[in-house]
């Protein structure tokens, strides 16, 4: 008996509890709070406190795998975000579609320690909406102890020496991507005859690729399971301190450079606090923490030397390419649904 | 000859074995790797358990992965209970179609129950003013729960004799007192059952979180998942590795106790002859 008027009593404490916890969840208006939504593993989270201690605002902090999940989950509503950082091409998609907020600068001092060569951008033409958070670029990393030929070119992806260690990316736009650039196409191309001689190089290299792989290329090129494969920079500087042999060259036929924007969602409850973030991210010493936990490159011009200044040459010129190098590297731009739409069914029938 | 077959059953079983439990056992040696490395080993570190606890965020979506399994489970145990009870009294023309009811969302995929429900919260919400949050995620987590405690109590129900309580009414019990004093003792098995199911369910789940959480709270299995876009740091493997631990440990405290359980009825058995002779 005694035991059940405990669990009994054990229930209503519970739910009692639960009211609680609910309440707590949702507090009305009076908490300071900033909602962000950003990518997985792209932050250096212990900052949160120090924006909290300098601002005395909590910040609720949601992450997302990719700019298209990140995309679904505002359409869908309900949700309640003040700070989003999506890339480029997201962001200028989001801007047609009116979903974003236009951002008040005078709560954004810290706008003026962006480079301008990186803020002035075809994704937010008027710079309104959005202020950059990191960059980077697109290459081929490769096992230089099995591998001793030059890479230099996109065509050893296409190389058939490499048969069997050739590992791709795993979403179509990255995937064309390389093969786009290979044929010295644009990234942005709409021409359905040059995307479809993609797609025939594409499967012409099929039988040559290990696997279209993403997060797992990390343990295959570092274990040397795989040789060979097409990553983003800042994570080859994580790579390559696991395996010493990893190399990354940026192709001479060019290649994708991309830009993850901080903007404020349409309606957001928290505008002035979503402001207050940016603001704080933007700061030289949080820049600083963000790249040396991401090994991504920040805008913040002071924070990059700075961050630059730690690295040894070689790695130096590859998270700070030349302006040549740059200057034939290409960012991926929002493209008409007809041309996303074949872009999904020739991926569809390339991964059959 | 006999002895052959005795090893090969051995074989089989520790095959078997080794196929159940090699990802676990990779999982926890490389919680210990001194690289982030999945493939390599390097070195034996305890970083990633200090870096795990030092880890707010993880550590977050830890408590609020507890904290909604361990509420929706105990909302889902007393509503699931009565609604067994309100089953097994009806007739059973209209239980049967009721069950099947019941047994939809056991079978129906759970992205349909979860982009559902994300839709009937966001066109709620815009009436009534609320967002996605703590509160949508524990609803959605006691709706899919009910109809696992009702399942594992109603067998419970059938095996009662419906005599006791009418006995117990016979002697002077209103219906409530008769239902705490007799119905309950004799199906809690099946309550703390269906409570354990809930609970370990409401672990599980990460594709109804993933649609109700909205914009503030991040479940354990939904931050696992936005971080494999870059590596899976060793942190989740500490974290896995502790929880299996902890599991391991609940197990093992609760078959104990059912031994000395055993052993006190075999003895009470015992003594129980001796008298008798």
């Amino acid at each position: 008996m005694k035991k059940i008027i405990g669990i009994l009593l054990a229930l209503t404490l519970s739910l009692a509890l639960a009211s609680c916890a609910a309440k707590e969840a949702n507090p009305q208006t009076t908490a300071q709070e900033v909602n962000v939504y950003n990518w997985g593993e792209y932050i250096d989270e212990i900052i949160f406190d120090d924006f909290e201690a300098e601002t005395g605002i909590t910040v609720n902090y949601t992450t997302f795998q990719s700019n298209e999940e990140m995309y679904a989950a505002m359409k869908l509503g309900g949700t309640d975000y003040d700070v989003i950082i999506p890339s480029d091409y997201m962001v200028e998609r989001l801007i047609d579609e009116d979903m974003l907020e236009k951002l008040d600068f005078a709560n954004i001092p810290n706008l003026s320690l962006i480079d301008d060569s990186v803020s002035i951008s075809a994704y937010d033409p008027t710079g309104e909406f959005s202020v950059p958070y990191m960059w980077g670029t697109v290459g081929i990393i490769y096992n230089s102890a099995e591998i001793t030929d030059e890479i230099t070119s996109w065509s050893s992806l296409f190389n058939s020496d490499y048969a069997g260690q050739i590992i791709m990316f795993n979403n179509p736009r990255d995937a064309f991507g390389v093969a786009v650039k290979y044929l010295g196409y644009s990234l942005n191309t709409t021409d359905e005859t040059q995307i479809r001689a993609a797609y025939d190089l594409l499967i012409e290299q099929k039988p040559l690729v290990q696997s279209y792989d993403m997060d797992t290329i990390y343990d295959k090129l570092e274990g040397g399971s795989a040789l060979i494969g097409v990553y983003y920079a800042g994570d080859y500087i994580s790579m390559k301190e696991n395996n010493p042999d990893l190399k990354f060259v940026l192709p001479t036929e060019g290649s994708n450079v991309f830009t993850d924007v901080m903007c404020i969602p349409k309606g957001a409850t928290n505008k002035a606090n979503g402001e207050a973030f940016i603001n704080f991210m933007t700061s030289t010493d949080i820049a600083v923490r963000n790249m040396e936990m991401t090994g991504y490159v920040s805008p913040n011009g002071a924070a990059a030397e700075i961050y630059g200044d730690g690295l040894d040459v070689e790695d130096y010129v590859i998270q700070f390419p030349s302006q040549d190098a740059l200057s034939r590297c290409e960012p991926f731009l929002n493209l008409p649904q007809a041309t996303l739409d074949l872009y999904s069914q020739l991926w569809s029938d390339l991964k059959k | 000859m006999i002895g052959k077959r005795k090893l090969s059953h051995r074989l089989y079983t520790y095959l078997i074995l080794l196929f159940l439990y090699a990802p676990i056992f990779v999982l926890i040696v490389f919680s210990f790797n001194s690289t982030k490395s999945r493939t390599v080993w390097s070195g034996f570190t305890l970083d990633w358990y200090r870096q795990l606890l030092q880890d707010k965020e993880i550590l977050r979506s830890l408590y609020n992965t507890l904290a909604v399994s361990f509420l929706s489970a105990a909302v889902a145990t007393v509503v699931g209970t009565f609604t067994a009870v309100g089953f097994f009294s009806m007739k059973k023309r209209i239980r049967a179609p009721l069950l099947y009811v019941n047994n939809i969302p056991l079978i129906n995929a759970d992205i349909i129950t979860g982009v559902g429900m994300c839709l009937l919260f966001v066109s709620l919400g815009s009436f009534l003013k609320f967002k996605l949050g703590f509160g949508t995620l524990l609803i959605a987590h006691i709706t899919f729960n009910i109809p696992y405690v009702i399942l594992s109590v109603l067998p419970k129900l059938y095996q009662l004799d419906e005599n006791l309580v009418d006995a117990a009414k016979d002697l002077g019990c209103t219906w409530f007192r008769a239902f705490r004093k007799v119905i309950i003792p004799e199906i809690l098995p099946g309550i703390i059952n269906g409570a354990m199911i809930a609970f370990t369910m409401s672990i599980d789940d990460f594709v109804i979180s993933y649609f109700t959480a909205g914009s503030r709270v991040m479940t354990l299995s939904m931050k696992i998942f936005s971080m494999t876009r870059k590596r899976v740091s060793p942190k989740i493997n500490a974290l896995s590795t502790l929880l299996f631990v902890a599991v391991l440990l609940m197990l093992i405290i609760v078959n104990l106790r059912e031994i000395k359980q055993d052993d006190k009825n075999k003895k009470q058995i015992k003594k129980m002859k001796e008298i008798i002779k």
